[in-house]
């Protein structure tokens, strides 16, 4: 938006502003989830922060040559697929999850829509690579231009959702995101011109999928797919969020009224907040079409929106990497509570206790639940929750608590 | 003009199921600013204990019916009460802390009844009057839906009889106003809140067991199943009215019908498009009070 705002000053006053919102928050209690991790620290911080993310993805990018072996938290060696297939859809979901972390935790939009974006991708890929395939193209410029023809099908989707639901705010702007979400996925059962597949959900057409991203000796090429979405993802996210547009996002977060009075719109940033969190949700979406090689109508419910909120939520909603790591975290949980379900300890077990340990639902639930009463800055808050010694909630400004 | 009177009637029937999630979670989130997801959480257990209690009492008669709706109100009362004291109260005045906790409850819930009740739906046996049909004007109308009608108006009744004749009512209704002015008038409005779950749990509960008779059926997704249709229904009817809330679900469940019948199958898509338009029109809802 700010681009748009070429009269001198005016950019000046949001960036002002937004920092005085900033260390506003900061100031009044040092445990708050929204805070990001200490300002005041050392100018080095930066640079130990850079190197430290650049070795965890070269170490995540080997990971397929090596043969480690986890037990309990992964099924099996490094490099066998059926880790890597896990350990991509958990990257796939993270960067999800940092998408809607940009939307909810930056902007304060509480979306339960985003789901949408995600089946658009994985849906719209889908049907772009069955009917999207001009004769005399080779392949790979068909799969090139599905991915294109997909990606403008999510921007003009988000646009269109967006530029709807932004006109009321608060839970309105929830419901309506919601009935858009609701819509899409009773359209997407419906199977319309057997477009979707329905129930049984989308098979990936694979005539014009490149070799390497097929089959499961290559698991480990879409396993550098999904970590490669994941660090775009959180790239675009950081830029989005340093960016003066993020800001002011913030900015309005914590305080819209503040914001319109000083004389900015905050219209066009949430929108433009929107859109971009909308299309990496598809680009995600994407990946998962082709790590999946199909798409389930699941995707596109409102529970799965439900789980991604639950993700942020467990990863920590004022950290960046909290997302991340809750998606992790989450996919592996869930992968290895349902193989805990299915294991011989459980089933020894008197009734009482296992039927809820073999629901990896239900502990996942509770587990949640557990998080947002005690631990409000979530997983990623842990760290900066010894360092201060153990605090009460931290008390969450009104204008945030109705929005 | 039978079809027509039908569709009506059986709209009216599924209205009435509509009323009675909505109304609780209108109540709620009227008075505390909650939304509830837990709310499709009650109305499922109230539906499984109510039919697990009847079925052991008289299965299929109507005296077993009674029992199931009676436990069943008591199931949802009791769980929401207890839902709102451990749970929402810790959290008060952090209305989207308030609502993850019960976007946690809602999934382990419905976790642990498929692990309790299987993920299949059990079928339910009924009175023999539910399963039969009357002619109305050329039109034969399944009998449960005038059961499920009766209950949503005795229960639509009770509620706006206790809201507007007894002092808790009063306080309850002052407090959708202006809690804080309330407040200040030195009532605790939160001792209301536990009030207002259980009666939105009760309500809920009658509407398990009755939804188990109207689908034939009981299931762990039968809450999550009303819910989306029940939230869209409070929306519509303007967030803390109860009358928007009744009138909501009668139009939003007629429509449905209608958009069944005639336009193929389109009802849920009609009802999600009639939500988008009546927030962009009217972002309060139909009964709503100004933001």
């Amino acid at each position: 938006m700010t681009q748009q705002q070429t009269q001198g000053t005016a950019p000046q006053v949001s960036d002002a502003a937004s920092e005085s919102t900033l260390r506003q928050a900061q100031g009044t209690d040092g445990s708050s989830p929204r805070t990001k991790g200490g300002v005041a620290a050392s100018a080095r911080r930066p640079l130990v922060l850079l190197i430290g993310g650049i070795a965890l993805v070269v170490v995540l990018a080997i990971l397929p040559l090596l043969a480690i072996d986890i037990p309990g938290v992964l099924p099996g060696p490094t490099y066998t697929p059926g880790t890597l297939q896990l350990l991509a859809y958990a990257m796939l979901i993270a960067a999800l999850a940092l998408s809607y972390r940009m939307m909810f935790g930056l902007a304060g939009l509480l979306s339960f829509g985003h789901a949408l974006f995600f089946a658009a991708g994985a849906y719209g890929l889908g049907m772009a690579l069955e009917y999207f395939a001009p004769a005399e193209w080779p392949s790979e410029l068909i799969f090139l231009g599905a991915i294109v023809v997909t990606l403008v099908f999510g921007i003009l989707l988000a646009a269109t959702v967006g530029s709807l639901a932004l006109r009321v705010t608060g839970i309105s702007f929830a419901m309506v995101t919601l009935a858009f979400a609701q819509a899409g996925s009773v359209l997407i059962r419906r199977n319309p011109g057997g477009a979707t597949g329905g129930e049984e959900g989308l098979s990936l057409d694979i005539t014009n999928v490149p070799d390497a991203l097929v089959g499961v000796l290559n698991t480990r090429n879409l396993y550098w797919l999904a970590l490669g979405i994941l660090v775009f993802v959180y790239l675009v996210v950081l830029w989005v969020e340093r960016s003066r547009a993020g800001h002011v996002a913030e900015a309005t977060r914590e305080n819209e009224l503040r914001v319109r009075v000083i004389g900015i719109r905050p219209y066009r940033v949430k929108f433009l907040i929107f859109v971009v969190a909308s299309t990496l949700a598809a680009v995600a979406g994407m990946g998962y079409l082709l790590l999946q090689s199909g798409a389930s109508p699941r995707v596109a419910t409102a529970d799965f929106t439900l789980t991604i909120l639950v993700i942020v939520v467990l990863g920590g909603v004022g950290y960046r990497w909290g997302a991340v790591v809750g998606g992790i975290v989450y996919t592996l949980l869930d992968q290895r509570l349902t193989a805990l379900a299915g294991s011989d300890f459980i089933a020894g077990l008197p009734a009482v206790l296992r039927v809820p340990l073999s629901e990896p639902l239900f502990i996942l639930g509770t587990l949640f639940i557990l998080v947002v009463l005690f631990l409000p800055g979530g997983i990623a808050g842990i760290p900066q929750r010894i360092r201060s010694g153990r605090k009460q909630h931290p008390a969450e400004s009104a204008e945030v608590a109705d929005a | 003009m039978s079809t027509v009177l039908l569709l009506v009637i059986t709209g009216l029937g599924l209205g009435a199921l509509y009323f009675l999630v909505a109304s609780g979670l209108s109540l709620i989130y009227g008075l505390m600013g909650v939304l509830n997801f837990a709310h499709g959480a009650f109305l499922t257990i109230a539906a499984f204990i109510g039919w697990e209690v009847g079925r052991r009492v008289s299965d299929g008669t109507w005296w077993g019916l009674l029992v199931s709706a009676l436990v069943g109100m008591i199931v949802g009362a009791v769980v929401a009460a207890a839902t709102e004291y451990f749970l929402i109260r810790r959290l008060y005045e952090r209305h989207i802390e308030q609502a993850l906790i019960t976007v946690g409850l809602a999934l382990a819930s419905v976790a642990l009844f498929e692990g309790i009740w299987g993920t299949d739906p059990i079928y339910t046996a009924k009175p023999e009057w539910l399963t039969q049909t009357t002619e109305i004007l050329g039109a034969r109308i399944p009998n449960d839906r005038f059961l499920l009608i009766a209950c949503a108006a005795v229960v639509l009744g009770a509620i706006v009889l206790f809201l507007q004749r007894t002092r808790y009512g009063l306080i309850i209704r002052a407090g959708v106003e202006n809690r804080s002015m309330v407040t200040a008038l030195g009532i605790d409005v939160r001792r209301s809140f536990t009030l207002v779950f259980a009666i939105g749990g009760a309500a809920a509960g009658l509407g398990g067991v009755l939804a188990s008779v109207y689908y034939g059926y009981v299931s762990a997704h039968l809450g999550s199943l009303l819910l989306i249709f029940a939230f869209i229904v409070t929306v519509i009817g303007g967030l803390g009215s109860l009358t928007g809330a009744a009138i909501a679900s009668v139009l939003v469940a007629v429509l449905q019908q209608f958009a069944n019948f005639y336009l193929g199958g389109t009802g849920d898509l009609v009802v999600v498009i009639a939500l988008a338009a009546v927030l962009l029109i009217r972002p309060r809802g139909l009964m709503g009070k100004v933001a």
